[in-house]
């Protein structure tokens, strides 16, 4: 019943089979709604956070996302200004996955305000002191530059294609996309970089203290150079997920392998920096503040040394050479499991510089605190991901996402109509 | 005509020798600003209580064993080298909370706070506190609210003023009758309501003030850590985590060394070398 907006030649599911998944998720999705109207209507006395965690599940999964949705402004980078043209067949998915995973971050922004209706303050009251100012601008713009490269692929449609003005609309903002692809790189390197400033300019936490270059903790760079590394493992696994689900092969080995090289290397490099970092951080800047580095890893029934070595081993040296080196990345099986610990591995660093924060006593007399968060929290949390499941599934249905879809599928077609 | 003078830098020091934890500050604090309680007040990670009343024990067994309690308002914070980048001052994105150069006082600027609760993150002393709930008193209390203060309302962030208020009125008054306000003037409500008289309030900066005196605060940075303003030249007197760099306005003064030592976090054998520590010109203070 809807065929005319498919792309042509693609092969879907039938429409109904396709609303009863939409409808599942979709229940989801409305139970995340109904949490986040609670927050809003009763207020944030429906989360569990308290005045220990005034940073809590949410700000992670806002770091989080924001991380991972990485993919989109480093392969734009890599696509419109180093000319990598290979990437031109996943540059259309990571930009869609960038897309929902900032305004996923917006929208839990919106949600963790204790007066969501004064959110525009940030601009109009602006601290130029702040690391969140700095996050709040460039995000906000990042997001417009997204939606930017998200309308061709939306005008590429079928049916809107046929209409010349959104024709020539999607060919013209193709030719210019170097542009956007340019301003999202800048923007985004300094918005993932405010948000590792978050951590590292707290001075009165020495857990997250880094010192840095000029007004920038080491932790700006580090995200920075995190988001960029592991956003395209993000990506790939997305893809990888979504070729699962649909059957087909969407996007050629010979571009897997290429984004994969490239995040290798970022995630090796970055890897290198970050244990050099904690090096530093543990037997220097902390000592200076009377802290031993067992003070934030003891004494309490959860955070231990476990999460440094997961973090920086498990989830960044062992991904870091299973994506560099080349039969590791080549095989589907290693290629796949370094993607996993990648991104496990992002969103672990982003857990621990938000919640760990929290937990940490840094008056002598004063205890760790944990933390379980509300259904509320939980379900909020689910929400973008439910919220991100439709739109790619809208988006696959009805755009012509995957430039190599038709080629890669062809043989399965044909013995499909057979 | 406005003329100029040197700045204020308020504080206080609170004798925990004398403090025997009643909790008069806290409930008299609760009184003066208005802060509102919930029914059920057992989980203080989420009550609001500008002025907090820690216990600390020196961790020995009877009958050696020594409690000392530690009322903590805001600090006051002034930054790292004392410019007024408070941790959490310069943090906040909508300069809803901002630092006086002409008092020392950290405020909280209510109407401006939209809650996202990166100040809270930021101070290690968790002395700032969010409005989980809308603001509720038992009925007919609401009459005995203070008027000098305003009621804050749900999602946003508060935190001990100094009782700012007070400071304003005596302020006004001595501009009416073209005076500089008296020691005793302004007085903050804890430090009137402690029967023990354990906690002194005034100027830092005024030699008169029997806080200056008890305190005398050096001026000059820590050799020790630059990072470091205002240490106390009194070797009874310390300040909580003043290593950080967090340059507060709260002293707290005791003659019992285990709980100076609290006040702070030492590696094995620091304490030591820097317990007989007090500032860069305490040979002439």
């Amino acid at each position: 019943m809807d065929d005319a907006l498919i792309p042509e030649g693609a092969k879907r599911c039938g429409f109904p089979t396709f609303m009863i998944g939409i409808v599942i998720v979709g229940a989801v999705l409305l139970w995340g709604v109904y949490a986040m109207f609670l927050c809003w209507f009763k207020g944030l006395n429906q989360t569990n956070m308290n005045d220990y965690y005034g940073f809590a599940l949410w700000i992670w999964a806002d770091l989080a996302v924001i991380a991972v949705g990485g993919g989109a402004f480093f392969t734009g980078l890599l696509k419109y200004i180093f000319k990598v043209d290979e990437l031109k067949n996943i540059i259309n998915f990571a930009v869609i996955i960038g897309f929902i995973c900032y305004s996923s971050a917006l929208l839990i922004l919106a949600i963790d305000i204790g007066q969501p209706l004064r959110g525009w303050f940030i601009f109009w009251h602006a601290n130029v002191h702040s690391m969140l100012t700095e996050v709040a601008f460039c995000l906000s713009c990042y997001f417009a530059v997204l939606t930017i490269e998200f309308i061709p692929n939306i005008l590429e449609n079928r049916q809107a294609n046929k209409v010349p003005f959104f024709h020539h609309l999607a060919h013209n903002m193709h030719g210019v996309m170097a542009v956007f692809a340019a301003t999202g790189a800048f923007l985004s390197f300094f918005h993932q970089g405010s948000l590792g400033g978050v951590a590292g300019v707290m001075f009165g936490r020495p857990f997250a203290y880094r010192e840095g270059l000029l007004i920038w903790p080491w932790t700006f760079f580090l995200f920075t150079w995190s988001a960029a590394a592991f956003g395209p493992c993000f990506t790939l696994l997305v893809t990888k997920i979504t070729e699962i689900i649909t059957g087909k092969k969407l996007v050629g080995d010979k571009t897997v392998h290429l984004l994969a090289k490239i995040s290798g290397w970022m995630i090796t490099t970055y890897i290198i920096a970050k244990i050099i970092d904690t090096i530093y951080w543990a037997w220097v800047t902390v000592p200076s503040m009377g802290f031993k580095l067992s003070h934030f890893y003891s004494n309490n029934g959860f955070y231990g040394y476990w999460i440094l070595i997961t973090e920086v081993i498990l989830c960044g040296v062992v991904p870091g050479l299973l994506l560099i080196n080349k039969s590791t990345r080549e095989n589907p099986a290693t290629r796949t499991i370094a993607i996993i610990l990648g991104v496990i591995g992002v969103c672990l660093n982003r857990w621990v510089m938000v919640l760990q924060i929290m937990a940490v006593p840094v008056m002598s007399f004063d205890t760790w605190a944990l933390y379980i968060p509300s259904w509320q929290e939980v379900a909020t949390t689910i929400l973008p991901v439910a919220y991100g499941i439709i739109l790619i599934a809208v988006a696959y249905r009805y755009l012509p996402v995957f430039p190599q879809e038709l080629e890669l599928n062809k043989s399965a077609d044909a013995a499909a109509q057979n | 005509m406005i003329e100029n003078k040197k700045a204020h830098k308020f504080g206080m020091v609170i004798d925990l020798d004398k403090c025997t934890g009643c909790g008069a500050c806290m409930v008299s604090c609760m009184a003066e600003n208005n802060v509102p309680f919930k029914e059920d007040e057992s989980n203080k990670k989420d009550s609001i209580t500008w002025m907090r009343v820690y216990r600390l024990t020196n961790g020995k067994s009877f009958p050696e064993t020594q409690i000392a309690y530690i009322p903590r308002p805001c600090q006051h914070c002034g930054g790292i080298g004392d410019h007024g980048h408070s941790p959490c001052v310069s943090v906040c994105p909508a300069t809803a909370t901002d630092y006086g150069y002409d008092t020392g006082i950290v405020s909280q600027i209510y109407t401006r706070c939209f809650g996202c609760r990166y100040c809270m993150g930021a101070c290690p002393y968790h002395a700032r506190y969010f409005n989980w709930w809308d603001p509720k008193w038992p009925e007919g209390m609401e009459n005995y609210l203070s008027p000098n203060v305003s009621p804050r309302m749900r999602g946003v962030v508060e935190k001990c003023s100094f009782c700012y208020h007070r400071y304003q009125l005596a302020r006004e008054q001595a501009i009416v009758e073209d005076r500089e306000i008296e020691e005793m003037e302004y007085q903050t409500a804890c430090t009137t309501a402690c029967p023990a008289g354990a906690i002194v309030f005034g100027d830092l900066n005024n030699p008169a003030h029997k806080v200056h005196q008890i305190v005398k605060p050096d001026p000059h940075p820590d050799p020790l850590n630059h990072k470091v303003v205002g240490k106390s030249r009194n070797p009874k007197v310390f300040r909580l985590l003043e290593r950080l760099g967090t340059n507060t306005k709260v002293y707290y003064m005791s003659d019992r060394e285990w709980v100076r030592k609290a006040g702070d976090n030492y590696l094995k054998g620091e304490w030591e070398n820097v317990k007989t520590h007090h500032g860069a010109s305490s040979s002439h203070g």
